[in-house]
């Protein structure tokens, strides 16, 4: 009934003269807009024999990308070189990600220190790498330092296991045969931890005894993995990268490469981010007042009991909103990359597809919706486990 | 003097082993970067010279700067024009240092000469026209233009921003859902994407026949993608807003647009001040893109440079002249902008 009554009154008051107009004028404006860019799009397009449409995205592209994640070369379809940008996008991102969040939550919680050399160095660090301009920071790593590295010949290894050179670097390949043994263990383990912890919390209040839930889940990922591997009959091979001369030139062949663009990209990137990240951490740390401490000592806590179910949450209310926005300003900055002509969405796509093609209107809008539809996904994501942990105020 | 460094230092250096050992750490990190940088930046560094055989120091060869600077700050800009790019900067500069000397109501002018005249003066200087030589855009370049673009981006994109903020804050349905959708849209694309568009696409949305100078369109499409941004720090200042002045303006018959005028955005504007100038620095750092679009910024004269078989490998050089300045321009606007948070944050209480 209520309801009913407010979208009454509610259709009443934007049906008001001054109310209906500005908003129909917006509308008519915006579609107006709309359709004028389309009708000279279509014109222009016919004027100059481009069809228009989605139809490329099936024909062969024509041009080979250094770096992909899938089976890709000429003879694949543009959609497939789409395809390998999205994923180099992905790639990167999600080490970046990975890599900013570990380091800015170091330097955060450096930067509090009570070592006066390791707060101001933090500091220093901070101040310096958030102010620069992060293509700047891209090109020093990509231009200064990776081509500063010494040649195939010299290359530095290290335990026989990294391989840098100048040409990117090399990881071994680990090659597992029978690995659903290791599969199977897992699921196995993972449902291990969760009966243990719907036990520890049943232990928790009905008897008020606490078990070490992390060090028994620790002891059933090893403890389940290697008791199947051994039954499966798993066995693990390293592949490693090795030196070949062929017409007098050396070079590493086999293995896991990186190249050096991906590694300058994934650097800036993750030093850049891991700044603002660390700012978040330490106010976040700082927001949580001093009294929660000493209070949750009182109740008899030990340190890390008190860290883990006192300080932390509540300082994770305070940094996970601001980083969320960093992870995702990591997502778009890493468009960058067409900088330095690492084949990410922006330089495979919205670069060679493009410059091939010539169809600017259709690829645009494919990578912006893109990236948009990644941003969003994100924030939905984290805006639900954002509202999942917020304080509830009575 | 050396007994209380002692205590010190036992206290807040070498209070137990592992801090000691923290502390053993950073000298070494500070003695393995600090002495080789001074080495090479201003020991074995050459100064003076006309070309890169001069440099034989070893170090750093900042003759390529001395030799290149007019490229680096003004791009392919005619070298007799130059005066009307710097005064353009010492009017804005100026401008905003006066503005630290005038009585808070006079402020207000103040916003409203940068936002809608300096732009048409610093054009009408920079582009020329009525009586000046015009300089066509492509010449424009260097550590200038990006200064400009940021400048009129951040200018430009404050009249649209305040009003998407007014928009989202909106009680009517269209206009709310509009604004939200146009913000949530810009900020969830790369500027690169934006700069792509702005240099490939728009020019097929126009109709055929009718040609906007490229540097134009990508001021439009930075100023209209930084507006969301904008938007959504004024809208920060806006909720900020005790709700009694909405009340007491809306009581003595004010109505929406002279509500906000007169009451709600002068006071909103002010707390933003931090906000956009945060803004203005990301989006100073944001500006060297246009180099990917093909504009002759700074880094795009440096990466020219090093490929000028004279001047071969002065990347170094280069990009270390580029980071100082846009180090030193980021820290003092960010060091201004968190002081000015500080002081607003003591007096609302």
């Amino acid at each position: 009934m209520l309801r009913i009554e407010e979208i009454k009154n509610s259709v009443k008051k934007n049906l008001r003269l001054g109310n209906l107009i500005p908003q129909l004028l917006l509308l008519f404006t915006f579609v107006f807009i709309i359709y004028y860019f389309t009708s000279n799009a279509q014109t222009n397009m016919a004027s100059r024999n481009i069809s228009s449409g989605f139809d490329f995205l099936k024909t062969n592209s024509g041009f080979d990308v250094q770096f992909s994640l899938i089976d890709y070369d000429g003879s694949y379809s543009f959609g497939r070189a789409y395809l390998v940008g999205l994923l180099n996008t992905l790639l990167v991102s999600s080490f970046g990600i990975v890599f900013a969040t570990i380091l800015g939550f170091l330097v955060g919680v450096a930067r509090l220190s009570n070592n006066f050399l390791l707060s101001k160095l933090s500091q220093l660090y901070v101040e310096i790498l958030r102010n620069l301009p992060l293509i700047l920071q891209i090109f020093f790593w990509y231009f200064v330092v990776l081509r500063n590295l010494p040649s195939t010949e010299n290359s530095f290894i290290f335990l026989d296991f990294l391989i840098v050179n100048v040409q990117g670097a090399y990881f071994p390949k680990f090659i597992f045969t029978n690995f659903n043994a290791i599969f199977y263990g897992l699921v196995c383990a993972i449902l291990a931890i969760f009966l243990a912890r719907y036990y520890s919390k049943k232990l928790i209040y009905e008897r008020g005894k606490s078990l070490p839930v992390f060090k028994i889940s620790i002891l059933c990922l090893i403890l389940f993995t290697t008791i199947f591997a051994l039954i499966g009959n798993t066995d693990l091979q390293l592949k490693r990268a090795e030196l070949i001369q062929n017409f007098g030139i050396f070079n590493y062949v086999g293995g896991v490469k990186l190249v050096p663009e991906f590694l300058a990209l994934l650097f800036a990137l993750s030093l850049y981010t891991s700044t603002f990240i660390a700012e978040n951490v330490r106010a976040g740390i700082l927001s949580v007042g001093k009294g929660q401490k000493e209070a949750s000592k009182s109740l008899g806590f030990n340190n890390s009991q008190s860290l883990k179910l006192i300080i932390i949450p509540q300082a994770l209310r305070v940094i996970i909103p601001p980083t969320t926005n960093q992870y995702l300003n990591l997502l778009k900055n890493s468009s960058l990359a067409a900088g330095i002509g690492y084949p990410d969405l922006a330089s495979v796509f919205a670069g060679t597809a493009l410059s091939q093609t010539g169809k600017a209107i259709e690829i645009i809008f494919i990578v912006m919706l893109t990236y948009l539809s990644i941003s969003l996904i994100i924030s939905a994501f984290l805006n639900w486990y954002n509202h999942k942990i917020a304080f509830v105020e009575k | 003097m050396l007994i209380n460094f002692i205590q010190w230092s036992k206290k807040s250096l070498f209070s137990n082993w592992w801090n000691s050992l923290i502390t053993l750490f950073c000298i070494y990190l500070l003695f393995s970067i600090i002495p080789p940088f001074i080495n090479w930046a201003i020991l074995d560094a050459t100064f003076s010279g006309k070309l890169k055989t001069d440099c034989t120091a070893g170090g750093a060869c900042w003759v390529f700067i001395s030799v290149w600077f007019e490229k680096l700050m003004y791009g392919f800009y005619p070298v007799e024009h130059i005066w009307r790019i710097n005064l353009s900067f010492i009017i804005f500069i100026g401008t905003i240092g006066f503005s630290f000397f005038v009585r808070e109501k006079y402020k207000l002018y103040i916003l409203f000469f940068l936002i809608f005249i300096f732009p048409v003066i610093a054009f009408i200087l920079i582009r020329g026209g009525f009586g000046l030589t015009i300089v066509e855009t492509r010449e424009w370049g260097g550590l200038a233009l990006t200064f400009i673009l940021a400048i009129f981006g951040i200018i430009l994109s404050f009249p649209l921003g305040v009003l998407l903020a007014l928009g989202r804050r909106s009680e009517l349905p269209v206009i709310k859902y509009f604004c939200i959708c146009f913000i949530e849209t810009w900020r969830g694309i790369p500027l690169l994407t934006v700069l792509f568009a702005a240099a490939v696409m728009f020019p097929l949305l126009l109709p055929s026949g009718t040609f906007v100078d490229k540097l134009l369109r990508v001021a439009i499409g930075i100023a209209i993608f930084e507006s969301a941004y904008v938007a959504e720090v004024v809208r920060g200042g806006l909720q900020s807003l005790p709700r009694g002045q909405y009340d007491a303006a809306k009581s003595i018959g004010m109505g929406y647009w002279q509500m906000n005028f007169f009451v709600v955005l002068p006071q909103a504007i002010k707390t933003v001040i931090p906000g956009i100038t945060n803004t203005f620095i990301a989006l100073l750092k944001d500006t060297p893109l246009i180099y990917l679009v093909g504009m002759a910024e700074i880094l795009g004269i440096v990466n020219m440079a090093k490929a000028n078989p004279y001047w071969l490998g002065m990347a170094v050089e280069g990009y270390v002249f580029a980071a100082i300045i846009f180090g030193v321009v980021s820290f003092i606007l960010s060091s201004y902008s968190q002081k000015l948070e500080k002081k607003f944050s003591t007096e609302n209480k």
